[in-house]
């Protein structure tokens, strides 16, 4: 059994039941994001319009295909997070429901897209011997 | 009682325009919001990118061929502005979140230094990358 009052244990949970998580979740990835974004641009901008063997070259080495991964796996979880909170604000009822089902859906269809294409491309990086 | 009447509340954002005049401390916040989730739209045309360059070279070069054309110019730039404005408003955000720069002088100066921020990085991007 339990110690804790009822109330002891609502305290501090909000309307929401989860607290401060949903805040604290774009906090924390917001800095994460602060370090990844320039190093993406970079590496995204730089390889963007060359042939398809440097595309894959580039994306096949660690350092960019690391940052890749990062910087789609903790942005498109802050984007549901974010499209999340103005769903929220704008629709309500099942509106509200499929819109969320469908900005979180669509950021983990986007992040797991990228990590095959990495892992394809390292393969093919790997079979080309760069 | 049980049958408490229904009551039509508005949604966000309801003030402005109609009670508020739009002033840089919301226009600047609407903008992060704007610009965070049109960048889904560059993520999808990314992922397609990437996606396409792990397949057959007629499908890359065909998808190659949109992402470098004037269109895809124009999209990509407005991603990198995009990309740097929202960068910006998030970090002020993260400023305002320990409860500094919140005195109005200061919050409006930083909204525009995020605005004209983004385009200063947008330049420099656009010269280095």
């Amino acid at each position: 059994m339990s110690y804790l009052t009822d109330r002891k244990r609502a305290v501090g949970k909000g309307a929401s039941g989860t607290g401060t998580e949903h805040h604290w979740f774009m906090t924390v990835s917001a800095v994460g994001l602060v370090f990844l974004v320039p190093c993406f641009v970079f590496i995204f901008g730089s390889a963007l319009g060359k042939p398809q063997a440097e595309v894959i070259a580039t994306f096949a080495r660690p350092f960019p295909a690391i940052v890749t991964a990062l910087t789609f796996l903790i942005g498109m979880r802050h984007f549901a997070k974010g499209a999340q909170m103005m769903i929220e604000d704008y629709c309500q009822g099942l509106t509200r429901k499929l819109a969320v089902m469908f900005a979180h859906g669509l950021s983990y269809v986007l992040i797991a897209c990228v990590f095959y294409a990495l892992g394809r491309m390292v393969l093919i990086g790997l079979a080309m011997g760069v | 009682m049980a049958e408490s009447k229904r009551v039509e509340r508005p949604l966000s954002p309801f003030m402005i325009g109609q009670y508020y005049r739009p002033q840089i401390t919301s226009i600047s916040s609407i903008l992060t919001r704007i610009t965070g989730n049109a960048l889904a739209v560059s993520a999808i045309l990314a992922v397609w990118w990437l996606m396409a360059a792990t397949g057959t070279p007629e499908h890359f070069e065909a998808v190659n061929w949109f992402m470098t054309s004037f269109i895809g110019d124009v999209i990509f730039t407005l991603t990198t502005l995009g990309i740097w404005y929202h960068y910006l408003a998030g970090m002020r955000h993260l400023y305002f979140d320990s409860g500094r720069g919140l005195e109005l002088e200061t919050a409006e100066k930083l909204g525009i230094a995020c605005m004209i921020g983004s385009v200063v990085l947008t330049l420099l991007t656009i010269i280095i990358v």
